[in-house]
């Protein structure tokens, strides 16, 4: 092996990617060749001077957020195949009431049950993607207050609910505001709180996804979802907070809220 | 219509699945290919819808090689669309950069030679950074990336031959930029106190 080969083939060498007949060729002429041998150490001093160097990128937060969101159904979609769907649940139930064509509801029901899973996974996608939007700068409060009378009225024309909003300052939960978000395409009220520094978004319609009694828990994309339905209204509540202390929250939310606060 | 809407939630879920985790990776390589962070972002951005849009007719073997590659020609458009001092990894003849920049020619051997400055990371980075293209995007591909030879010949479409006289040169311009760092940071008489001897 003469210097021109092994110049290129040193390099291979130290990234291991040389086979072992080569190797022993290149350290063989490095043995015998001082040259090679110095720029063999100082490439190897050099590549671990860099893998020591940490020189990977931690792609930053609000990017992040942003690939996140860019890679979320829009909502049209969704609301296309829901609007495609509700008559289709409606004349199933219908139909089933007179008792007719029974074949038919039979089958649709089994379209219905595959059916209503994902389009219960979109509603759970939609509010996560709302969350994650919320956290980008400027995004999260609409009203920004900790005053629960501030916030309370605000949502008053907005939404076609009166969503409770509670102070649990007491229970280290800030009132940090409310906001009007859509999901589904459809105004919902969005009561933002927040413990250290974890935002928990509070998500309150009418009608939002289907009816759970108790609480349903689950971790969509690293973050947690606890949803529920309670007093006539649908709450979905979206944080990266631990699993038990959004439960905690939930607890709390769901003790205050009145029995039968509903529609407005 | 219905069903194709499910589907294509499926699909974005599957393509989210196996597509964020190498966020960070994409990230890092449009850091040192842009050389700034809100274009970089901006590559990155464009390098995920794009491939989701491509996700149908991806077939493997690897999801970082495949996304690396996405985000070298979302960058190389960038440059050519832009058309001005930087000039696209892929129009850059290497025999004509190894011409203007001499540093092919290797110092001779002598006792000091033998060391190998400290460097903390912000001069490395920056050192990285300095390097012409196409030689930066093949020791970024290699040495922060951890590509393998073959993946990085896949990523910049050049035979495996090409990419080991990039990495050659890339190193011996980055060892030569090292030392000369070393002379322009280190105090006289405190060099070889600093160094790392070999």
């Amino acid at each position: 092996m003469n210097c021109a080969e092994s110049e290129v083939l040193l390099h291979a060498l130290i990234d291991g990617e040389l086979d072992a007949g080569h190797a022993r060729e290149v350290e063989a002429h490095a043995v015998v060749c001082s040259d090679c041998a110095e720029k063999l150490a100082s490439f190897r001093a050099m590549r671990e001077a860099m893998a020591g160097a940490a020189l990977k990128e931690v792609a930053p937060a609000h990017l992040r957020n942003r690939v996140e969101a860019s890679l979320t159904p829009p909502a049209a979609r969704v609301v296309s195949m829901r609007s495609f769907f509700k008559p289709t649940r409606r004349s199933f139930f219908g139909g089933f009431a007179v008792g007719s064509a029974l074949s038919a509801a039979l089958a649709a029901s089994l379209v219905l049950t595959v059916i209503r899973g994902d389009q219960e996974q979109a509603v759970a996608d939609e509010v996560v993607s709302a969350h994650i939007r919320s956290l980008q700068p400027g995004h999260l409060m609409d009203v920004a207050t900790s005053d629960q009378h501030t916030v309370k009225p605000w949502f008053n024309g907005r939404v076609d609910v009166a969503p409770p909003v509670i102070d649990l300052t007491a229970e280290s939960f800030t009132l940090l505001g409310g906001r009007l978000d859509y999901i589904d395409s459809e105004p919902v009220a969005a009561v933002v709180y927040q413990r250290r520094k974890h935002v928990i978004n509070l998500f309150v319609a009418q009608h939002l996804g289907a009816k759970h009694t108790p609480t349903v828990a689950e971790s969509i994309q690293g973050y947690n979802v606890r949803r529920w339905s309670q007093g006539g209204l649908d709450f979905w509540a979206v944080s990266d907070l631990a699993g038990d202390e959004l439960d905690e929250f939930v607890q709390k939310i769901a003790r205050a809220v009145p029995r039968s606060s509903g529609a407005s | 219509m219905a069903n194709d809407a499910v589907t294509e939630q499926a699909r974005m879920r599957r393509f989210r699945d196996a597509a964020l985790p190498h966020l960070d990776e994409v990230y890092t390589l449009a850091r040192y290919l842009m050389r700034n962070t809100s274009d970089a972002e901006d590559a990155v951005q464009e390098c995920y819808l794009r491939a989701l849009r491509h996700f149908d007719s991806y077939r493997g073997p690897a999801m970082k090689p495949w996304l690396l590659t996405i985000l070298r020609n979302v960058c190389n458009a960038e440059f050519a669309r832009r058309g001005r001092g930087e000039v696209p990894t892929d129009y850059v003849q290497d025999e004509l950069v190894a011409e203007e920049m001499p540093m092919w020619q290797e110092p001779q051997a002598s006792p000091e030679k033998v060391i190998l400055q400290q460097q903390d990371r912000a001069t490395i980075r920056r050192l990285v950074e300095e390097l012409p293209e196409p030689f930066r995007e093949a020791i970024v591909l290699r040495e922060v990336n951890d590509l393998s030879y073959k993946e990085i010949a896949e990523v910049a479409g050049v035979p495996v031959g090409t990419v080991m006289s990039r990495l050659a040169r890339a190193r011996a311009m980055l060892r030569s930029a090292w030392n000369t760092a070393e002379t322009a940071t280190a105090r006289p008489g405190s060099a070889a106190a600093s160094g790392i001897a070999l």
